[in-house]
């Protein structure tokens, strides 16, 4: 958000309602704000030094604002940072999936497809809105692509379960006395 | 029957005795006027059978075909050649375009083989190609096109003339994204113009443009979307 704010001011000095309109239609609307949570992001620009304001006595959406030279500093280095590499996500489905495993009875094929429905019928939603966008409409098509591959990396995740899962039935895994003997030499040189 | 292509408990088995496959069993699908179902599956799971089965290249094994009210095991040898070639338009994953002959040419061929006249034919195909955009490609020769205006080409073929149900099999091959939704986009408009089409896919990004998505597992259907709420829902904020 602050860097969406400076981002939108590196083109010149705007006024926070029109950056709260503009920071909406440029991400397809997808993600809307709030007029406060701009004018309060702006504050804390300002307080940093990355944003100047035109004038100083009070919050009226007359209010002008302009990034500074630390503030392009601040915008090019976030750019070219890498997003947060985080430890995976504990991921509902992967534990659904892992728990369904060692519930007897469960038709664990059964419960994956539930799972690969929910997600097309996800991304038919995501694909229709796609669709009835206008064609340059560059902001909504870079939003919804993104959500239709991380919800397709999800669907082939569970494509790749289901095909391992038949494997396993095909060729059950061997006895587990046979499997510990194959890495207690591993273990022992640890 | 108003479904443009019905088919009512359909199986097909490949082999006999100890090498018997069933590719299909008991499936029953029906795709309306105007409408794109588009079939999942892994491999094997019986879904370009059911395309070709569809499409009268494949006879089943058991049960009924029907395309646009004609039960095809009721049709003759002929009739059914007559019906692949003047009623349904097939975009194969391999494309089978002619290197011979010019993106005119190609698509003039199925015209042409059912007796139009040549200099219909190829009228008729150019204004095809004309509205998929390749115009300025229509005298090119495949080899000289790219792979998405091959692509383009080979769905132009399927669609010339009267065509009611085209039948496509990972219709966007091993195009990128952009240009695969290019192809996409063009199957979705024939169906506004009230063509049915039904397209097989392990891509649920193609999938995912379809009216209804199938789910086929070891030739049996398993499972189906449903209509689900609008699009305008997902604009809301999180959905919890």
């Amino acid at each position: 958000m602050r860097h969406a704010l400076l981002a939108l001011l590196s083109e010149g000095p705007k006024f926070g309602l029109r950056l709260q309109r503009e920071f909406e239609s440029r991400t397809g609307e997808v993600w809307p704000l709030n007029v406060g949570q701009v004018y309060t992001t702006l504050q804390r620009l300002e307080r940093d030094g990355l944003v100047e304001s035109d004038d100083h006595g009070g919050d009226s959406p007359q209010k002008g604002y302009r990034i500074t030279p630390d503030g392009h500093h601040e915008l090019e280095s976030w750019l070219r940072t890498p997003p947060a590499d985080e430890t995976p996500p504990r991921d509902e489905l992967v534990i659904k999936v892992l728990v369904a495993l060692q519930v007897p009875g469960i038709d664990v094929g059964a419960v994956i497809q539930a799972h690969r429905r929910h997600l097309v019928e996800m991304m038919q939603r995501y694909t229709r809105v796609k669709a009835e966008a206008a064609e340059g409409d560059l902001g909504l098509s870079l939003v919804v692509d993104a959500e239709l591959f991380r919800l397709e990396g999800v669907v082939r995740w569970l494509d790749t379960a289901d095909v391992r899962l038949s494997r396993r039935e095909a060729y059950p895994p061997r006895p587990s006395h046979e499997v510990s003997s194959t890495i207690e030499p591993v273990l022992d040189r640890r | 029957m108003t479904a443009m292509l019905q088919m009512l408990r359909v199986s097909k088995v490949y082999g006999s005795g100890p090498t018997e496959v069933a590719a299909l069993q008991e499936v029953d699908l029906a795709v309306d006027r105007g409408e794109m179902v588009a079939v999942m599956g892994r491999s094997g799971s019986g879904k370009s059978t059911l395309l070709t089965i569809a499409g009268s290249l494949e006879e089943a094994t058991s049960g009924e075909v029907w395309v646009d009210g004609t039960d095809l095991s009721e049709m003759s040898a002929d009739d059914r050649a007559r019906l692949r070639r003047r009623s349904i338009g097939y975009v194969f994953q391999d494309l089978n375009l002619l290197p011979g002959l010019t993106a005119t040419e190609n698509v003039a061929l199925p015209l042409e083989l059912d007796g139009t006249d040549s200099g219909r034919a190829h009228g008729t195909a150019l204004q095809v190609l004309r509205d998929l955009g390749l115009a300025d490609r229509a005298g090119h020769f495949p080899d000289d096109l790219s792979g998405g205006e091959q692509q383009r080409v080979a769905i132009a073929r399927a669609m010339v003339g009267d065509r009611r149900l085209i039948l496509a099999d990972e219709p966007s091959g091993a195009l990128d994204t952009v240009n695969g939704e290019t192809v996409i986009r063009l199957l979705r408009d024939a169906c506004k113009r009230g063509m049915s089409v039904v397209v097989v896919t392990h891509d649920a990004q193609l999938a995912a443009w379809a009216d209804r998505v199938i789910f086929l597992r070891d030739g049996r259907m398993v499972d189906h979307t449903g209509q689900g709420p609008g699009p305008e829902s997902l604009l809301a904020g999180p959905e919890q």
